[in-house]
């Protein structure tokens, strides 16, 4: 079954598309049928997924060689392009927490979905981002995987805009799409670059390549421009800072795609690709440098904002923002090894917390201000604890899975020797504890909102919340600091064993810790929320600054508002005065002049046009035959 | 097979018909009839004055079938299938000039300006 | 030296004295009856030098050795399209025949530029050095151009044999009476 799988891993991306196919044009009618199949396609998936991370993890030498199943896709003269599946590690365990992810929400769409008229249409779209997710995840080659990528942005963009009866949703939808397309230029142009200088896209030939750049004639300083413009695309599409601005807003779409697509899958694609050319940016450190910098204080500047936020997905998606930056610190300071154990432990809490929000928003039908929940816990008591769970995990309690990965992360910060970026890492552990029980105590605990007449969601939406909380808490047990399994097999380089600092691991527990009690202090023992509100008012500026999530939106609004409509302006004006006044109409005025002038010579009688006529064939034929000298031998006939 | 013969301005080929002749004579004839064409009023006028630049036409091909290619025929024939257009294009030249009567009461080409702007 | 060459003047004009004699009074006869062709106040008249004019030219075919085309002439322009003008002209006769064919208000810059053609067409003929076959025109032009039209050129033969029906059934399609144009605003025009 093992060889089975690994030979056809190319079913994995291939079944969700077929799922997408039949539903689009066969079983749309029919919604249950549809959601049967998507469901289906994506548990097979998830099937051969197991055996084939099964057996990559029992085969050692895939690490330093994948393999490599690839079709040539077309060919031009000096232009070979293949597509085909690359298994190893990373793109295993990637495919493994894709598919499992991914059914579990599916299964939980089933219930969160229900009664929603795009019912069948929301899981052809959903089908058709799985096979996207999959074929970026398993590609060979960045051509395939830019495929992918621009298709995980097309689904998400449809999947945003889901609810497209809603304006908001239709503006998250443009944005995020728009957003995501500047940054893909830009791995667009790395992509280009590399081409042009190494002749392949292929993951493994350059692998053998870049490290040996020298031999291509390639700079370093064109190295480190192909790693930033490549680096361009995960900041865009892992929602990094400056491009971060869309995420917040895909909250739009229905839950299970958040929890899906902005939450545990597409979001990290960026994470995944940095991973997956980690032999590039290793190549270059500055642009290491640039990225851990970015992560770093992406992670710090979401935290941040999310303590202020008061919608329940608001908050989460900032966290996700604030938890991608920790994976991208983690790649930055050169340990794959950590990042990747985040972004898989990552994938579990967070898609747990926001499927426990979508319950959430069931139950109280849309009313997302934290702030009028309140007690949910009594009557939800599946989504309550699960959510808690998740809250547990995301703030980094031992032995739940955030702690180990956020561990790994520290750990690795501070072995690199950044002590600055450290620093924002463990003070980001403690605002991410202290929002995320924010969260969870305003929402779940204290007076119940008697407007709320809440009630805990049916069983399709909770057994997937049992199990992402089960895989919550033993998610992280493969990479404890004592038997890291983990870093046996995911790495770059040579694998890495950080020994066992329980410094960091006390010091970032107690800093959860603190995070939680203080959490406790000002949401929960404080009944009337009267101190948190006296702290708001004292320093009003600073909330104010987080709660506007520091008017970025607004400066890009004031920027597109000076810079694209002025530059508009300018444009409307050159059209209306320059390209309208002096060349459209100027040339219709000299035409209707010359219009004028010849309408005398216009008489209407043919004769006059006949005169004209042979004068104008009498003149050419003499100007050719006393000129051209091609002509004038045989019209001559020899004159001397 | 072809020799060059001497010049026109000598009196020896002047009086030998040659070719130039022939050629001179049917330009004589064809700018006659282009004169009627150019400046005659009368649409039946003008298109007997075609039939004189068509005959025109027709000399020199003959006169260069019989000094270029006497043993092909080749001038003769293009002269036959002039004359065929010829007598269908004045046919149909009545005929339009006889609607055209009908519709406007004149052959005065002047009266007939319908091109004018 | 002159005396030599006015001898041998002499000489090829006697010794071609028929066709030379033939040459330049048929021209005489075709441009006179063509510039009278356009001169003509009474356009009957006009066509009555065309006759003339077509004749001189079927008499200029034979001195071409073209005895065939000579007949076609003959019957052709000189018979059928001549005949076919003056019918045109007894449809639509007008009052004052004497005048039927005056001259546009072009006249003069007409005449400038066909003297233009005339004068390039004459001083480009002068100039020539013409190629002259040696080869001489059969006796009996007829059967080798009956032979070639049905052979080599069939084709084209046959076409001129199609435009000839369509322009027949054209002619008849134009100048037929149009019974509902005269009830309606083509009268008025």
């Amino acid at each position: 079954m093992v060889e089975y799988a690994m030979n056809h891993a190319w079913l994995i991306p291939l079944l969700p598309t077929l799922a997408f196919v039949a539903i689009i044009f066969l079983t749309r009618p029919w919604p249950l049928l549809s959601a049967l199949i998507a469901v289906g396609a994506m548990l097979t998936s998830c099937f051969f997924a197991t055996f084939t991370a099964i057996g990559v993890f029992t085969s050692p030498e895939l690490t330093e060689k994948p393999l490599v199943y690839a079709v040539n896709w077309f060919n031009m003269p000096g232009m070979e392009i293949n597509v085909g599946i690359l298994l190893d590690p990373v793109s295993a365990m990637m495919m493994f927490m894709v598919t499992l992810v991914g059914s579990l929400i599916f299964i939980y769409a089933i219930g969160y979905m229900q009664d929603d008229p795009g019912y069948s249409v929301f899981f052809s779209y959903v089908s058709l981002f799985a096979a996207f997710m999959l074929l970026l995840v398993a590609s060979s080659s960045l051509v395939e995987m830019f495929v992918g990528w621009e298709g995980v942005g097309l689904c998400s963009y449809l999947l945003i805009g889901f609810y497209q009866h809603k304006i908001s949703a239709r503006e998250a939808a443009k944005k995020a799409f728009i957003t995501c397309r500047v940054a893909d230029f830009g791995l667009l142009l790395g992509m280009l670059l590399l081409f042009w200088n190494f002749g392949t896209l292929d993951f493994a030939a350059l692998a053998e390549k870049i490290p040996h750049f020298q031999q291509y004639n390639v700079s370093a300083a064109t190295l480190a421009l192909i790693a930033f413009l490549v680096f361009c695309g995960p900041i865009g599409k892992s929602g990094q800072f400056p491009l971060h601005v869309w995420l917040p807003d895909a909250m739009e779409g229905p839950t299970p795609v958040s929890a899906l697509i902005h939450a545990a899958t597409m979001v990290v694609a960026g994470v995944y690709l940095v991973a997956r050319v980690m032999f590039l940016f290793h190549e270059v450190p500055s642009v290491m440098q640039l990225v851990a910098v970015t992560g770093g204080f992406t992670a710090l500047f979401a935290a941040t904002i999310a303590v202020t936020q008061r919608e329940i997905k608001r908050i989460l998606a900032y966290s996700t923002i604030s938890q991608i930056g920790y994976m991208m610190l983690a790649l930055g300071v050169g340990s794959l090894t950590a990042g990747m154990f985040h972004l898989w432990t990552h994938a579990f809490f967070k898609a747990l917390l926001f499927l426990g929000a979508g319950s959430v928003l069931v139950a109280l039908h849309h009313k997302a201000d934290v702030w009028e929940m309140g007690g949910l816990l009594k009557k939800m008591p599946i989504t309550g604890w699960t959510f808690l769970v998740g809250c547990i995990a995301i703030a980094g309690i031992p032995p739940f899975a955030g702690f180990w990965s956020k561990d790994e992360i520290l750990l690795a910060t501070l072995e690199s020797g950044h002590y600055v970026l450290f620093a924002m890492a463990a003070f980001t552990a403690f605002l991410t504890a202290f929002y995320m029980f924010r969260l969870f105590f305003l929402a779940f605990t204290g007076a119940e909102n008697p407007a709320n007449h809440p009630k805990e969601s049916p069983w399709v939406m909770t057994v997937p919340l049992i199990f992402l909380a089960i895989f919550s808490l033993v998610g992280g047990w493969v990479g404890t600091p004592w038997a890291n399994v983990w870093s046996e097999w995911i790495f770059f380089g040579h694998p890495h064993h950080g020994e066992p600092n329980y410094m960091v691991m006390i010091g970032s527990v107690v800093l959860a810790g603190l995070g939680i009690y203080l959490a406790y202090y000002f949401y929960c023992a404080d009944r009337e929320k009267v101190k948190v509100r006296e702290l708001a008012r004292r320093y009003q500026g600073i909330y104010t600054l987080l709660y506007n999530k520091y008017y970025i939106d607004e400066i890009y609004l004031w920027l597109n508002h000076t810079l694209v409509d002025g530059a508009a302006k300018i444009f409307y004006l050159f059209d209306i005065y320059v390209v309208d006044g002096i060349i459209v109409n100027g040339v219709a005025a000299i035409t209707g002049l010359f219009g004028e002038g010849l309408r005398v010579t216009a008489t209407g009688r043919l004769q006059n046009y006949a005169l004209v006529f042979f004068l104008g064939v009498l003149a050419v034929f003499v100007v050719l035959a006393f000129t051209s000298p091609l002509l004038a031998g045989p019209i001559w006939g020899g004159v001397r | 097979m072809q020799i060059p013969v001497v010049k026109l301005i000598d009196p020896v080929t002047m009086l030998s018909i040659g070719p130039a002749h022939y050629v001179i004579l049917s330009a004589v004839l064809f700018c006659i009839g282009l004169f009627g064409v150019l400046a005659k009023r009368n649409a039946i006028m003008v298109l007997i004055c075609i039939e004189l630049m068509l005959n025109a036409v027709n000399i020199n091909l003959v006169a260069f079938s019989k000094y270029v290619t006497p043993a092909d025929f080749i001038g003769q024939i293009f002269a036959i299938f002039v004359i065929t257009v010829a007598a269908a294009e004045v046919g149909l030249g009545l005929a339009i000039i006889i609607a055209i009567y009908r519709n406007k009461v004149s052959v005065n080409l002047d009266d007939f300006d319908l091109l004018k702007w | 030296m002159i005396d030599l060459i006015g001898r041998e003047v002499v000489d090829v004009f006697l010794s071609n004295f028929w066709s030379i004699g033939a040459f330049y009074t048929l021209a005489l006869v075709i441009v006179a009856s063509g510039i009278l062709v356009v001169l003509m106040k009474n356009i009957v008249h006009s066509v009555l030098w065309l006759a003339v004019c077509f004749i001189g030219m079927a008499g200029l075919f034979l001195t071409l050795d073209a005895d065939f085309l000579a007949a076609v002439q003959v019957l052709v322009y000189a018979g059928a399209v001549c005949i076919m003008v003056v019918l045109g002209i007894m449809v639509i006769r007008r009052a004052d025949m004497k005048f039927s064919n005056p001259f546009n208000t072009q006249v003069y810059a007409a005449a400038g530029v066909v003297a233009l053609v005339l004068a390039v067409c004459t001083f480009l003929a002068v100039k020539t050095e013409w190629m002259v076959s040696r080869a001489r025109v059969p006796e009996n032009t007829v059967e080798p151009i009956a032979t070639l039209l049905l052979s080599k050129y069939v084709v084209p033969f046959e076409v001129a044999a199609v435009l000839l029906l369509v322009a027949l059934i054209g002619a008849l399609l134009i100048a037929r009476e149009v019974k509902t144009d005269a009830n309606t605003g083509s009268q008025a025009d």
